[in-house]
């Protein structure tokens, strides 16, 4: 892991809230990341936001040295951070935590499930399993259609369904119903999303093996500070989902 | 470089900087930033006699200029890291300074007794965690109970003790005093300041605990006026603490009476930024017309 400063390629506004921040970064650094893996990024200069934000790690591109993150606004750092511009100098930790073990698994085909803010590190993942020539079905849950992003994206890479909340687009409903209604399944699943959807995914794929990527409120991002632990399943100890995660395989720490 | 040097009892610091316990665990995820030799010492976090697994989450919030924490003692327990922490920390040139935490005057001995098969330079006896239910802040808040603690550790210990100080008293010169009398060897200070978020959605305080710690920026004037009294109240060094993110920062605690200085926040906002003040300090003392980081201790106090 590394402190870099380095460049904003572009900004921009891709969904409701939603913001596609696509940044400089060298080739042989990008080589070292895998999907799953996340930067923390320092917001603004001075003193007012003292913790770092972390984002997943949504795309790279090695040929054009850029790495592209997806965040939503949720309060005053991540609302800064959607003021960045093209050129705009960005201090960020990389690569943070540990991605999807996409090279321990024995799979033929995947299911990639992911909500609202959860969806963009499951594009990088999908298009290694690609690489690897596993095939891949995409389920991706959003609250409402103006939330939207990247349907397009996920089609190249293998059938996309979309829930929505309010129904306003794709299936009326969680990302479970969708796979109620068509009956998906595959011989792994990878999941991100928020706790209580990633408790039902858990629950309605309880014979699929999967690993789920967990958010927290983090404070260094590295593993030293204790603030982002999640319990393991059975309660006797913690696991640090900076450090030890964001990923962890289904069932192995508590929801 | 000689004019960092600071001779302080355990410690023969190298450097007047240090990271602040809770906020560098026991150093291997630095280690990966730089060369943690290049540190004053290091303060680790604390250690209770058996493992706690801390508080629920959300553990951390950001507020202006600061933080909030209620990380609980999260720890493998002593024995624990004797055998499996400090050890790593023996590669590197650097004096280590323990932090003892417990619920009880027994547990408190009991850690600074298993410390004694340690190599640790120091101790910090933590009198003053905001964070946990029992024990903790309760011993930091009166005189008597203060003393009691530094006396039976002082006693259980074979390496100096340091006591660390909670600002969320009303006199804290009189603890100082009254851990000064009981043979504390120096102090620490200051912890956080308790506070609070609510999350205007849920209409709840957002930490789990609720209570949290306040630290960063927005505590330095607090530590620094401190500091500032209790400089003036003992004999005992001050190391000081709270919202350092600068080599300013630490030439203005140096003035308020500190002898050496951690650094705890910052850490999260840049993980270098112990070893770039270390770079920085000669400029800045040189700056401000200082031979030494022992030149400048005490001297921002009127009669100085």
């Amino acid at each position: 892991m590394k402190k870099l400063e380095t460049r904003v390629v572009s900004m921009e506004n891709i969904a409701k809230a939603t913001y596609q921040l696509v940044i400089h970064i060298e080739t042989d650094m990008l080589k070292t990341i895998k999907p799953g893996q996340f930067v923390h990024i320092k917001v603004g200069e001075g003193t007012e936001h003292m913790l770092r934000r972390p984002i997943s790690i949504c795309d790279l591109d090695v040929t054009k040295e850029t790495l592209t993150l997806i965040f939503k606004v949720f309060g005053q750092g991540t609302d800064k951070l959607a003021t960045l511009t093209a050129g705009d100098a960005i201090d960020l930790l990389i690569p943070c935590g540990n991605g999807y073990p996409i090279d321990e698994i024995n799979a033929s085909h995947v299911l990639l499930i992911g909500g609202g803010i959860g969806v963009p590190p499951l594009y990088y993942l999908g298009k290694q399993l690609i690489e690897k020539g596993i095939k891949v079905t995409s389920i991706l849950g959003f609250q409402s259609a103006s939330d939207v992003f990247y349907e397009e994206a996920f089609q190249t890479l293998g059938d996309v369904y979309v829930a929505t909340n309010d129904g306003s687009r794709g299936t009326h409903g969680f990302v479970t119903d969708v796979i109620d209604k068509e009956s998906l399944s595959g011989d792994y699943y990878f999941s991100c999303g928020p706790t209580p959807m990633l408790q039902a995914v858990e629950t309605k794929l309880i014979d699929t093996p999967g690993y789920l990527s967990l958010e927290e409120r983090m404070g260094c991002g590295i593993g030293a500070c204790y603030a982002c632990v999640v319990k393991t399943i059975d309660g006797a100890s913690t696991k640090k989902v900076c450090q030890d995660g964001p990923v962890f395989k289904a069932s192995e720490v508590q929801l | 470089m000689s004019l960092l040097k600071v001779d302080l009892p355990g410690l023969a610091l190298k450097n007047p900087i240090m990271p602040a316990s809770g906020c560098f665990s026991f150093g291997k995820e630095y280690s990966q930033f730089y060369d943690l030799s290049k540190l004053g010492s290091i303060m680790v976090k604390a250690a209770t006699l058996h493992k706690r697994l801390g508080n629920d989450t959300p553990r951390v919030a950001e507020t202006m200029s600061g933080m909030l924490n209620a990380i609980g003692l999260q720890n493998p327990g002593v024995e624990t890291i004797i055998d499996e922490e400090l050890p790593f920390l023996s590669q590197f040139d650097l004096p280590v300074i323990a932090n003892v935490a417990g619920s009880t005057i027994e547990e408190y001995e009991k850690v600074a007794t298993a410390l004694r098969r340690s190599n640790i330079a120091a101790i910090e006896l933590n009198i003053s965690c905001p964070n946990v239910k029992e024990g903790g802040v309760q011993f930091g808040t009166d005189p008597d109970v203060a003393a009691e603690v530094t006396r039976r550790v002082k006693q259980a210990a074979n390496v100096p003790v340091y006591v660390k100080l909670s600002p969320n008293v009303t006199d804290i010169v009189a603890i100082a005093k009254a851990v000064e009398r009981a043979g504390a060897d120096g102090l620490t200070m200051i912890n956080t300041l308790t506070g609070m978020t609510i999350d205007l959605n849920k209409r709840r305080p957002l930490l789990s605990n609720g209570v949290g710690g306040l630290s960063g920026p927005a505590i330095k004037p607090v530590a620094i006026r401190m500091i500032y009294q209790v400089y003036e109240a003992v004999d005992i060094p001050i190391i000081g603490m709270g919202g350092v993110r600068s080599a300013e920062d630490v030439l203005e605690f140096l003035l308020a009476g500190a002898s050496a200085v951690a650094v705890g926040t910052a850490n999260f906002e840049n993980p270098l930024v112990c070893s770039e003040i270390i770079d920085d300090l000669p400029f800045i003392l040189n700056k401000y017309g200082f031979d030494s980081v022992t030149d400048a201790i005490g001297k921002g106090h009127i009669d100085a």
